[in-house]
């Protein structure tokens, strides 16, 4: 067996162990035992990955191994990582290992959630190791569907309207995935369903290659937060439980830029250089109208949502650049604001768990009742608004030098617009923080809160290690990244 | 006439009429200690009659009586999956008949749900179309008493009236279509006909009148009206016979008949079809948004299923038969499960079937939400479960033949489609209620019953060897 295929059989594995599970402490057990393997496993794959890099294999992908699932539509178990692949799944295995962390103090229906929690990162590892169109399909829509119980027994606020929204968004993304997918298989010849082998058939038509790009495109740009497909983020972000925030946020609006890269563009490279300009104008709408909305709002999930939006719209708007550059700081941001977004998130939550508000009008002062949880705070909203020395930086400077490498007047005209977003960003991020943390606390009852206990500086601490590692020494993960990339760029591009 | 060949390829039906003879003479030997024994009896008659019919015996089709009827191995499967079904339904069953208006005639609900599914075995290998027929009414009459079974219950009643009126209409525009054949070709044997098919007008008409008799039975939009009120009326266990084994064996036949007999007209009736597969998909799904009671909404469900279905047919391909008989097969273990559910509810909480009495269902039987959801689920073309692969392998059937535009609006039909499921998932999960259904545990053979469908939904997806069985038969078509 392929030692890829444990990082779903480890969820799979845990689920079945949270099922046997009697009390709480068991489920507890099961969750820390499942994660930290995930976390090390992931951990050791990053190095295991970069030693076979040292040693001189140059294919496309490692790890590789295939087994036949559904002959007729010549349908494989196909897995293989590139440095795309390993950055994304050392990401998951991160969130996955806080967000246990983060809900530690769950009390209602601990083992389900946990269950569907499993279910759902079953799905995110899955994704990221698959080669096979329809194997990466199914477990894309394997972590859509424990979205909706998860938010809609578990969430806040209007928890049943948004729960319902995002799936069925979402799932009406996946519905032009799979046209699309079908679309590519058929229109290569049906001969195979494994990306690699359709991207070196290249020989989808471009009038067909016109069709289909723009619809696997906006069918994963959903999932990415894409403008004008985008509102459902806000809303399920909002009502999401902390760890579903996190994993949600962090991992699974990835998913959208990871597949928008990998099957989108990767697949369908003469129509994605022809129609990448009508994409791009969404996308830098997507990053400057999140920026703006998330100056206006009065929730704290809100705003981070409403800055997902535009974090993640900076992804897909790299990709289209279609150069190394930029499809490097792609990927650096996903890594990115998958960390610090699943930090704010827990932040957001912790904090709720005490105040019980997450209307930023209620709050102030708390720097000096909950110190540590405020700091965490500023260091999140720094990497959030790209300070030097956190991950931010890297992966913004990265995207906006390669988008003004392409060199002409309308992708260094949006490149200048979407460099607007840094500004509006630290509008609103110094802003929040300025009227949350300091200034006197005007409400006597929190007076009264504590400090964060141990689990949750665990959780907290782990992303902040990730995000100022990232920050500090970007080289040899930019590096492994883009090593992965200059050949999909230079298919795209011949 | 050499007898041998009736044992020899017929062996199902064979089989089958001894199956409901026995139970029949069952019903007038055993006195009141023996008749604690019937349901056990007729199961293991049923479950021999699978285990020995489920592999086919010969690989080569053939035909007997001088081609009225065929054998041919995809028949063999096909018979065996309805047969399974019928045997889930007989367990689903038990608790419904132990009741005391109905254990008196628990032995005519075996003989009858046999005696239609003998019926459907013989319209699947027909090769004549007055064979077909009379297969055909052998399943609808007996099917009518069935609807009508709580025959003190005035909406069973009713729904039989319906079931009866509504089918009769069917078979005699059926009828009409096969004597306008008969007319332009002078023969009503399946292979003969073929031949001198060259799409005249009166052709044509025949054929259209011909769909519409088996849409009836397959309750396709415009054929539809009669589903939603028999689904509701029918005893639960009879509901879910109708929905899945009568709807499964229609749409096979219709396939069968049209890639086979209407060959020639093939671009009549993909027109056809495509009309009728997005009127069908799209108008029950958006009728069944509206549905409050589980049967009914069950009932536009399954018309919806039934469009899907026929994107399989639309293909015309041997690969869309493999499509449309797992298809079937996943259709067939998810429906059960749901209705399953529905029943063992039905029967232990007085006769609920709303949805919103099953409001905070989770709270107090959460094996039975769980089985539910999973069903659903599996309805809506959820991966990992088996639904999402069989819903998958029609759109490629159908999107292979380049009906592009008619799988983009199925597609986006089954994001509707989602939506009502998640409604059913809704109350058992999230909503809250004062007076939920109480907790209860449902007898054994229902649990043997939901088992059964909830392992074919968990791993008919994931084991692809199912698929690979039916598809090497498939292809000696």
């Amino acid at each position: 067996m392929n030692i890829l295929s444990l990082f779903p059989a480890i969820p799979a594995a845990m689920m079945l162990g949270l099922w046997l599970s009697r009390n709480i402490r068991q489920i507890h057990a099961v969750m820390v035992t499942g994660s930290s393997l995930l976390l090390a496993f992931a951990i050791y794959l990053v190095f295991a990955y970069l030693g076979m890099r040292a040693d001189g294999q140059t294919a496309e992908m490692l790890l590789t191994d295939s087994h036949i699932w559904y002959a007729p539509l010549n349908i494989h178990y196909a897995v293989g990582v590139d440095g795309i692949s390993v950055a994304m799944l050392l990401l998951s295995a991160i969130i996955v290992f806080t967000g246990t962390f983060a809900s530690w103090k769950m009390t209602d229906g601990t083992k389900e959630f946990f269950l569907w929690f499993c279910l759902l990162s079953v799905g995110v590892f899955g994704f990221f190791i698959s080669l096979d169109l329809f194997t990466m399909f199914m477990f894309y829509e394997v972590a859509l569907i424990p979205m909706y119980l998860l938010i809609g027994v578990w969430g806040t606020g209007r928890k049943e309207y948004s729960a319902m929204k995002l799936t069925l968004m979402l799932m009406g993304g996946s519905a032009l995935i799979l046209i699309g997918i079908l679309g590519i298989y058929f229109g290569s010849g049906a001969t195979t369903m494994n990306i690699m082998e359709i991207a070196q058939l290249h020989n989808i038509p471009l009038s067909m290659q016109r069709i289909w790009f723009p619809i696997v495109f906006i069918g994963f740009g959903v999932l990415g937060a894409l403008f004008p497909f985008h509102t459902w983020s806000p809303d399920g972000h909002a009502s999401a439980p902390t760890a579903v925030s996190m994993l949600h946020a962090g991992v699974l609006m990835k998913l959208g830029g990871y597949g928008c890269f990998r099957i989108a563009i990767y697949l369908l490279p003469d129509a994605a250089q022809e129609l990448s300009w009508i994409f791009i104008i969404l996308t830098t709408i997507s990053v400057v109208y999140g920026a703006f909305s998330a100056c206006v709002q009065t929730d704290l999930k809100y705003i981070n949502a409403y800055s997902s939006v535009s974090h993640c719209g900076l992804v897909l708007f790299a990709i289209l650049m279609l150069n190394t550059t930029a499809a490097t700081g792609a990927v650096l941001q996903m890594l990115s604001h998958g960390l610090m977004t699943a930090l704010f998130f827990a932040l957001i939550g912790m904090i709720y768990g005490r105040t019980h508000t997450r209307d930023i009008r209620e709050l102030s002062g708390l720097m000096k009742i909950m110190p540590f949880l405020s700091v965490c705070y500023v260091i999140a909203g720094l990497a959030n608004l790209g300070l030097p020395g956190l991950s931010g930086f890297v992966a913004e400077m990265t995207i906006f030098n390669g988008a003004f490498m392409v060199h002409d007047t309308f992708h260094r005209v949006v490149t200048i617009i979407a460099c607007t977003s840094i500004v509006i960003t630290a509008v609103y991020i110094l802003r929040l923080i300025g009227k949350i943390l300091y200034g006197t606390c005007t409400n006597p009852e929190h007076l009264k809160l504590t400090d964060a206990t141990w689990d949750e500086r665990l959780a907290v601490i782990v992303l902040i290690v990730a995000i100022a590692g990232l920050g500090l020494s970007p080289l040899w993960m930019s590096g492994m990244i883009s090593d992965s990339i200059v050949p999909i760029v230079s298919h795209i591009l011949n | 006439m050499d007898y041998s060949a009736i044992f020899s390829y017929m062996y199902t039906e064979t089989a089958l009429i001894g199956v409901m003879v026995a139970a029949f003479l069952y019903d007038l030997i055993a006195g009141k200690k023996g008749r604690r024994f019937f349901h056990p009896f007729v199961c293991t008659l049923m479950l021999l009659f699978i285990a020995g019919t489920i592999v086919p015996y010969h690989r080569e089709s053939a035909e007997i009586f001088g081609g009225m009827y065929v054998y041919n191995p995809v028949f063999g499967i096909v018979k065996s999956i309805l047969a399974t079904g019928t045997l889930i339904v007989f367990l689903q069953a038990d608790s419904w008949l132990r009741r005391e208006d109905t254990e008196f005639k628990r032995g005519e609900f075996y003989v009858l749900t046999l005696s239609t599914l003998i019926g459907m075995d013989f319209m699947i290998s027909a090769g004549h179309f007055m064979m077909f027929f009379i297969g055909m009414e052998l399943a609808s009459v007996p099917m009518a008493c069935l609807v009508a079974f709580d025959k003190y219950r005035n909406n069973s009643a009713e729904a039989g009236a319906k079931y009866i009126l509504s089918a009769l209409f069917a078979s005699g525009l059926m009828l009409y279509g096969i004597s306008f054949l008969y007319g332009t070709t002078g023969t009503l044997y399946f292979d003969d006909m073929t031949a001198k098919m060259e799409g005249s007008p009166l052709q044509i008409l025949a054929m259209v009148f011909f769909f519409s008799g088996l849409g009836f039975k397959i309750s396709l939009v415009p054929f539809h009206l009669w589903t939603a009120d028999t689904y509701q009326g029918a005893p639960t266990s009879v509901t879910s016979y109708l929905s899945v084994i009568s709807k499964g064996a229609a749409a096979f036949t219709l396939m069968a008949i049209l890639v086979k007999v209407f060959a020639p007209m093939v671009q009549y009736w993909q027109m056809l079809l495509y009309i009728i597969i997005i009127l069908s998909i799209t108008i029950a799904n958006i009728f069944a948004i509206r549905q409050k009671d589980l049967k009914r909404f069950l009932a536009f469900s399954s018309i919806s299923q039934a469009g899907y279905i026929m994107l399989a047919v639309i293909s015309g391909t041997p690969y869309g038969m493999t499509s449309l008989i797992f298809y079937v097969l996943v259709y067939m273990v998810a429906n059960l499960a749901a209705f399953g559910v529905i029943s063992a509810v039905e029967q232990n909480s007085g006769g609920k079937v709303c949805m919103d009495d099953w409001n905070g269902l989770y709270r107090t039987n959460p094996k039975l939400a769980l089985t539910m959801t999973l069903a659903l689920f599996s309805l809506a073309g959820i991966p990992p479960f088996a639904g999402f692969f069989s819903k998958f392998f029609i759109f490629a059937a159908a999107f292979e033949q380049g009906f592009h535009v008619l799988v983009f609006i199925a597609l986006i039909n089954t994001v509707i489609s989602l939506y009502y499921y998640l409604l059913v998932v809704k109350a058992m999960f999230i909503n809250k209620s004062d007076s939920p259904i109480a907790s209860f545990r449902s007898d054994c053979s229902t649990r043997i019953g939901l088992a059964l469908c909830l392992a074919g939904v968990l791993v008919l997806g994931i084991a692809s060897s199912v698929y690979d069985g039916i598809n090497m038969f498939t292809f000696g078509l």
